[in-house]
């Protein structure tokens, strides 16, 4: 359970005809501890196409690492692309009853606000933890039942922007 | 300064349920992509793991052929090695998993993407070395993905599917093998993952005539399509010890054709 968590919490076990908690719930342990994260330098990225999408991933990088102090392995694989408002996109994960797993995704400005949620393959919200930090968000669940899940990211606040995610487990 | 706790006032929500439900079109619209969407070995072993602490080595194969001629078809071994490297690493096998970095290598040659994966290939061994069994898993990962990229790089993209089927079949092949020799209802209900055998059958369907009929690949999509029934249950059911047993032979024939030569499982002896 995320430590600091408990004291902020806004919506807590919300009652909502679409939670699907046999599927799914937060991991139970604890939130890890990040380690310090050094101040950004001023980098000028290269100008090449790919350069946003490389700055994305280091954003939601930087964030799983937070995880990964906790025993999270990080997944090299990820997805990349453009977040426009009022558009949310929906990736298709198979996760494993048993396991933990934190999703995170990270936009590059001028994203401002970006919020993931987890669904079932019947569509139903799964309960999860969830981690935002403008741009930065993270979502934890640990399913009960092994099978296809939808990550549904969208802009919150902002403008059109590049984003990454990726997940973790243990 | 901890980044949880500067960032506190900016968490809204735990334990929270969102408020809507998915349609059918919203989920007919998610993104499937090879390098999220299908799980890896790793992550497969990690949940069977928690179902008892099986002992790995006895799923590992003694042999394994790196003499394979065509490409799809050392694409695919090359994926099924990838998961025995995994299968060492639960183990805890050194030099296992240093000979597996050893034949990834040789295999990656056959696809000219070896200078790629040939730093990889040294950090394995580095990480065996030294045990670190947590890093050994991301490496393997990392160098498959390594091996992937560079054969999107030379255009040979189709290949890339196939490596992730070998993976995944052999993932699938050493934990039945455990699981049958010790059924629990909780590490059969891990085996139900119908949405990536229809993600790996759909791309594979995708590819060109010329790699979709050479006999291997025909074959192997066959016995996927085999492989997909046996897993198919309801979400609230489980597989039962003779489906296990029946979805092991299944993906141990198809593993056979991809090794080439006839796999005698268990091979290796039990450890005291």
């Amino acid at each position: 359970m995320i430590r600091f968590a408990c004291l902020l919490v806004v919506g807590s076990l919300v009652g909502s005809p679409a939670l699907s908690a046999q599927n799914a719930t937060a991991p139970t342990s604890e939130a890890p501890k990040p380690t310090p994260t050094p101040a950004p330098t001023s980098v000028t990225p290269a100008p090449t196409p790919t350069a946003p999408l490389l700055t994305a991933r280091s954003l939601v990088l930087e964030l799983a690492g937070a995880f990964a102090n906790d025993g999270y392995k990080i997944r090299d694989g990820h997805w990349n692309g453009k977040l426009t408002p009022g558009k949310p996109q929906l990736i298709e994960v198979n996760l494993f009853a048993g396991n933990e797993y934190w999703i995170s995704a990270a936009g590059l400005p001028p994203a401002e606000k970006i919020v993931m949620k987890v669904f079932d393959e019947a569509g139903r919200a799964v309960e999860m933890q969830t981690y935002e930090d403008g741009s930065k968000c993270a979502v934890g669940i640990e399913p009960k039942v092994s099978g296809k899940y939808f990550v549904q990211i969208q802009l919150a606040k902002g403008d059109a922007a590049d984003f990454c995610l990726i997940y973790s487990y243990k | 300064m901890n980044v949880f706790s500067t960032t506190a006032l900016l968490l809204i929500g735990a334990l929270l349920p969102a408020s809507a439900k998915l349609s059918k079109e919203q989920m007919a619209t998610a993104v499937q992509t090879e390098s999220v969407t299908i799980p890896t070995p790793g992550e497969f072993f990690a949940a069977i793991d928690k179902m008892g602490r099986p002992n790995w080595t006895h799923a590992g194969r003694s042999q394994i052929n790196a003499d394979a001629s065509n490409r799809p078809q050392i694409a695919l071994n090359l994926g099924a090695l990838v998961a025995d490297g995994y299968l060492a690493v639960e183990a805890h096998d050194s030099q296992g998993v240093k000979n597996i970095g050893r034949d990834i290598v040789q295999l990656a040659k056959k696809l000219n993407v070896s200078e790629s994966v040939l730093a990889r290939g040294n950090s394995i061994n580095d990480f065996a070395e030294n045990n670190d069994w947590n890093a050994l898993k991301e490496e393997l990962e990392a160098t498959q993905n390594e091996v992937k990229l560079t054969l999107r790089d030379q255009k040979d993209d189709d290949l890339v599917i196939l490596i992730s089927l070998g993976a995944w079949l052999r993932g699938i092949q050493a934990s039945t093998q455990l699981i049958a020799k010790n059924f629990t209802p909780p590490a059969s209900k891990l085996f139900r993952q119908p949405a990536v055998a229809e993600y790996l059958i759909a791309q594979v369907d995708l590819l060109p005539e010329r790699i979709r009929k050479e006999e291997l690949v025909a074959k192997v999509r066959g016995q996927l399509g085999q492989v997909k029934v046996l897993i198919e249950v309801p979400p609230d059911q489980q597989l039962t010890a003779e489906q296990i047993s029946a979805l092991h032979e299944a993906v141990s024939a198809a593993i056979q054709d991809i090794s080439g030569k006839p796999l005698l499982l268990p091979i290796v002896a039990p450890t005291p």
